[in-house]
C-alpha cells in the first residue's frame, strides 16, 4: 500500500480510497462533508477543461475539487 | 439564474423571518436537506407556492415559509437553506442549524436524493440527534430506479428508527403520505432512533456532561445532543444558547463538568480540530452502516449516460465550443422566433393607440393629456413591451431548460481554471449567468460564494453580464446595423453571432475586471473550493414553460412596465416644457452632447443611458423619444422604423458600436445598484460598482471612437 498518494495524483479512471487529510480549518471540515473520511473509496471521472479542477465520484455524487486542495488529501490504491 | 419574485428586485432586498401561523394549533415544520436534492420542489408542492429551484447548491439562500392543510391540520412549512452538515461552517448551516434547534420546530423533514443516499444520511444523522420528530424523504426515486439503484426504504427506517418515506417530489400524488406522517410523528415522537457511537472517550465525556444536565430545563434540546455541542464549544451555537436558555445556563456545576470532560478529552489527545474529525467519521461510519445492505447497485456508477455526458461537456477539447455553440444556439432561436411576434404587436399597439386617441378626442380630451397619456405614457409602454416581449418569452424558456437538465453546474466547472487565474471563484461563473437574466439576481446570488473577497469580485463584476433587460436592444441595433444585406434566415444568423460574440466580450471584461479588482482593491489568493455536479436530469417542459412564463417573464416585463409608464410621462412633460426656446429635454441632451461625441454617441444617447438608470429596458425607447420629440411618430416597435429614426439622426456603425459597447459596460440600475448596497453592506463598495463598470465603458467607446476618426471610417 502506498500511502504517500495523493487525491490530485490520482488519474482519470482510476480509483482510490481515503487515508488521512493533512489540511485543516474550513476545508477540512468541507471535504470531511462531502463524505471524505478514511475508508471512503474515490473514483476520478475527469479533468475540467483547463486541466483543474478534476471530478470525483465520492459517496455516489461527484465533486469537483481543485489540484491545491485536492492535494491535502492523501490515499492509497 | 435564480430570479422570481422572492429573490428579484425590491423583494431581494428582505429575507428576515418571522413564522406566521393561521392558527394556534398549526405545526410548524422545517423542511431540510443537501443542496439540489429537490427540498424545493417539495416545499412548492406541497404549499402551492412557486418558490424558484435551481440545480446547483445554495440555492435557497434564504428560509421561506409556506402553509399547507391536511386532514384539519395546519402546517407551517419552512424551507431552511440545503446544506450538507449542521456543524455551521457557512452562514447556511448556521440559519438551518439555529432553526432546527432553536425555532421551536414540531418536526423536521429532511429530503434526501436517492441517488446519494449515503451522503446525504449525514445531515440525517444530525438532525435525528437534535430531535427524533423526524421524517425522511428519499427524494427522486424514478431517478434511482433508472440507475438501477434499489432502496429498502423499511430496513432503514428500522434503522434509523424514524419513518423514511419513498418519493417523486415532481409528482405531487406521492407525497400525499408526507403530511400525515409529520403530524404524527410531531404529535407522538418515536422512542428508539438511532444514535450514533462516537469514540469511547468521547461517550465517556458526553455522558459526563449529559449528567451534569440531569434535571436542567433544556426546553426541546435532547441532553446528548446538548453535551455534544457544548464540548464542541462553537462560539456561535453558544451565542444562540444563551439567547434560548437564558444567560445563566451555563452555571457553576456545568461549567465544572466541562472542564473535566475537557480534560479527559485532550489526555486522550483530543483537541477542539480532532474532536470534531472523530465526530464526523463516526457520522460517515454510521451513514455506511445503515446503507449497507439496504442500497443496492445494479450499474456501475462510474458509467453510464451522465459520464458519457460529461466527457462531452467537459471534455478538454469540447467543452468550451460547445458552450459557445450552445449560447449561439439559444440566442439564434430567441432572434428568430422574435422576429414577427414583435411586429404584430407594434402594428396592434398603433392600432389600439389610433382608437385610443379617437376616443380621447370624442371625449373632448384637452390637447396635453392627449399628448400625455398617448405620446407619453402609451408609446414608451407599448414599445417596451413590443420590444421585449418575444425576445423574453423565448429566451428564459430556453435558459431555464440550461438549467433544469443540470448545464450550469459544468459551466461553472468548466470556467474554474480562468476565474481561478484570476484569483476568483469557479462559482462566479454560475452567478455570472443570474446575471443573464437579471443583475439584481446574480448579485443576490453571489451568497452562493463563500470567500467574502470572492463574493465581492462578484458582486462588482455582475453588471457586465448584459441582462435581459438589455438583449432586445442590443438585437435591435444589431438587425439594424450589422444584418447587413443578408435577409431572412443569413440576417438571423448573422444577428445570433455578433450576439454571442457581444456576450463572449462580456464574459472576457468580467475575467478582465475581476483581475483588476483582484491585483489592486481585493488582493488576494484564491480560497478552496467544491462544487457538486448533480446529475443530469430530464428537463420538465411543463414545468419550465409556466415557470419561465409566469415567474420570469411576466415579472421582468410588469417591472419595466411599471418603471416605463412614469418615465413616459416625465419624458413628455420635459419635451413640451420650454426654457427660452428650448424644450428641457433639449437643453440637457445639448449639455451632454460634447461629452457623448467624445464617447462617439451623442447627448441624446447619454441622456437615454441616464434617465434609463430605472431600468435598462427602457433606454432606447428613451433616446428615440428624445429624437422625436418635436414630431409624432406612428410606429416605434417594428425594427425597420427604429433604424429609420436611428440613421436619419446621424447614427453610423461606430455610433452603433460604441452604443452596445456603452451597454454592455456602463452603471447597473437602479434596482441593482440597491441590491449592492444591500448585500456588501456599504456605500463604498457600492459606489465602486457603479464606477468600475461606467469607467470600462467610457474607455471602450473612447478608443473605438478615438480609432474611427484617426481612420475617418464615417
Amino acid at each position: 500500500m502506498d500511502t504517500a498518494l495523493r487525491l490530485c495524483d490520482i488519474a482519470p479512471g482510476d480509483s482510490c480510497v481515503v487515508r488521512e487529510l493533512t489540511t485543516t480549518g474550513s476545508m477540512r471540515r468541507r471535504l470531511l462533508d462531502i463524505g471524505l473520511v478514511e475508508n471512503t473509496p474515490v473514483y476520478c471521472i475527469g479533468k475540467s477543461p483547463g486541466g483543474d479542477p478534476a471530478a470525483y465520484l465520492i459517496c455516489g455524487a461527484v465533486i469537483a475539487i481543485r489540484a491545491t486542495d485536492a492535494a491535502t488529501v492523501l490515499v492509497s490504491r | 439564474m435564480g430570479l422570481t419574485l422572492h429573490s428579484t428586485g425590491a423583494a431581494a432586498l428582505d429575507s428576515g423571518l418571522e413564522i406566521k401561523k393561521h392558527a394556534e394549533g398549526d405545526l410548524v415544520i422545517a423542511l431540510a436537506g443537501n443542496p439540489n436534492v429537490g427540498k424545493s420542489t417539495v416545499f412548492n408542492a406541497l404549499t402551492g407556492m412557486h418558490q424558484h429551484t435551481g440545480n446547483w447548491p445554495g440555492k435557497t439562500v434564504a428560509s421561506v415559509q409556506g402553509y399547507a392543510r391536511s386532514d384539519g391540520q395546519g402546517f407551517v412549512l419552512v424551507d431552511i437553506p440545503g446544506t450538507y452538515s449542521l456543524m455551521a461552517h457557512s452562514a447556511e448551516e448556521e440559519v438551518a442549524r439555529n432553526f432546527i434547534c432553536f425555532g421551536e420546530t414540531d418536526a423536521v423533514a429532511v429530503v434526501c436524493d436517492a441517488t446519494c443516499l449515503e451522503r446525504n444520511l449525514n445531515l440525517v444523522l444530525q438532525i435525528i440527534e437534535i430531535s427524533p420528530r423526524t421524517v425522511v424523504c428519499v427524494n427522486l426515486m424514478d431517478e434511482a430506479k433508472r440507475k438501477g439503484i434499489s432502496i429498502d426504504l423499511k430496513l432503514l427506517s428500522d434503522r434509523l428508527g424514524v419513518p423514511v418515506l419513498g418519493m417523486v417530489a415532481r409528482r405531487k400524488k406521492t407525497l400525499s403520505a408526507l403530511l400525515a406522517t409529520l403530524d404524527r410523528v410531531a404529535k407522538a415522537p418515536r422512542k428508539h432512533t438511532i444514535k450514533v457511537e462516537y469514540d469511547t472517550i468521547v461517550e465517556q465525556s458526553v455522558a459526563y456532561v449529559e449528567k451534569a444536565l440531569a434535571g436542567r430545563a433544556l426546553r426541546r434540546l435532547n441532553a446528548r445532543f446538548l453535551a455534544l455541542k457544548l464540548l464542541d464549544a462553537d462560539p456561535s451555537f453558544l451565542r444562540e444558547l444563551d439567547g434560548y436558555l437564558g444567560n445563566n445556563f451555563l452555571n457553576e456545576t456545568l461549567s465544572a463538568a466541562l472542564v473535566e470532560a475537557r480534560e479527559m478529552l485532550s489526555e486522550s489527545g483530543f483537541d477542539t480540530e480532532t474532536l470534531r474529525d472523530s465526530i464526523v467519521t463516526s457520522l460517515s461510519q454510521t451513514a455506511k452502516a445503515v446503507v449497507s445492505g439496504a442500497v443496492t447497485y445494479r450499474d456501475d456508477p462510474r458509467e453510464g449516460i451522465d459520464r458519457k455526458l460529461d466527457r462531452l461537456l467537459t471534455g478538454k477539447w469540447t467543452a468550451y465550443p460547445l458552450m459557445i455553440l450552445l449560447l449561439a444556439g439559444v440566442l439564434f432561436i430567441t432572434v428568430i422566433g422574435a422576429n414577427y411576434p414583435s411586429e404584430w404587436l407594434s402594428k396592434l399597439f398603433s392600432l389600439l393607440g389610433m382608437w385610443m386617441r379617437s376616443a380621447l378626442l370624442y371625449i373632448s380630451a384637452p390637447p396635453w393629456l392627449i399628448g400625455l397619456l398617448m405620446d407619453g405614457i402609451y408609446l414608451v409602454l407599448t414599445s417596451v413591451i413590443s420590444v421585449m416581449l418575444p425576445p423574453m418569452a423565448i429566451f428564459f424558456p430556453l435558459f431555464t431548460f440550461l438549467e433544469d437538465v443540470g448545464y450550469l453546474p459544468r459551466i461553472a466547472y468548466n470556467l474554474d481554471r480562468p476565474f481561478c487565474r484570476c484569483r476568483a471563484c469557479g462559482k462566479q461563473s454560475l452567478t455570472m449567468c443570474m446575471g443573464f437574466g437579471c443583475n439584481a439576481a446574480g448579485v443576490v446570488g453571489c451568497r452562493i460564494i463563500d470567500s467574502p473577497r470572492e463574493r465581492l469580485l462578484a458582486i462588482l463584476t455582475n453588471t457586465f453580464a448584459p441582462c435581459n433587460g438589455r438583449f432586445p436592444t442590443f438585437i435591435v441595433v444589431l438587425t439594424v446595423f450589422f444584418a447587413g444585406s443578408a435577409v431572412g434566415a443569413g440576417a438571423t444568423l448573422r444577428v445570433a453571432l455578433l450576439l454571442t460574440a457581444l456576450i463572449v466580450l462580456g464574459v472576457l471584461v468580467t475575467f478582465a475586471a475581476t483581475k483588476l479588482l483582484s491585483a489592486t482593491l481585493l488582493s488576494g489568493t484564491p480560497s478552496s473550493f467544491t462544487l457538486e455536479l448533480p446529475p443530469y436530469r430530464p428537463p420538465q417542459v411543463g414545468k419550465i414553460l409556466i415557470r419561465s412564463i409566469f415567474d420570469r417573464t411576466l415579472f421582468v416585463l410588469g417591472r419595466a412596465a411599471v418603471v416605463a409608464a412614469p418615465a413616459g410621462a416625465i419624458l413628455y412633460a420635459l419635451a413640451n416644457i420650454k426654457a427660452g426656446d428650448m424644450t428641457l429635454l433639449a437643453h440637457a441632451a445639448a449639455f451632454l452632447d460634447p461629452f457623448g461625441q467624445f464617447l462617439g454617441l451623442d447627448g441624446s444617447i447619454l441622456l437615454g443611458f441616464i434617465l434609463g438608470f430605472p431600468a435598462n429596458e427602457i433606454v432606447l425607447p428613451i433616446v428615440l423619444m428624445i429624437y422625436l420629440c418635436d414630431g409624432v411618430m406612428s410606429d416605434l416597435g417594428s425594427v425597420a422604423e427604429i433604424g429609420n429614426i436611428l440613421v436619419a439622426n446621424g447614427w453610423t456603425t461606430v455610433t452603433a458600436i460604441c452604443f452596445l459597447f456603452f451597454s454592455l459596460m456602463h452603471w447597473p440600475c437602479s434596482t441593482t445598484v440597491l441590491t449592492v448596497k444591500k448585500e456588501t453592506g456599504s456605500w463604498g463598495w457600492t459606489a465602486v460598482a457603479v464606477i468600475l463598470p461606467t469607467l470600462f465603458g467610457i474607455a471602450a467607446c473612447a478608443f473605438v471612437n478615438g480609432v474611427a476618426n484617426l481612420f475617418a471610417f464615417v
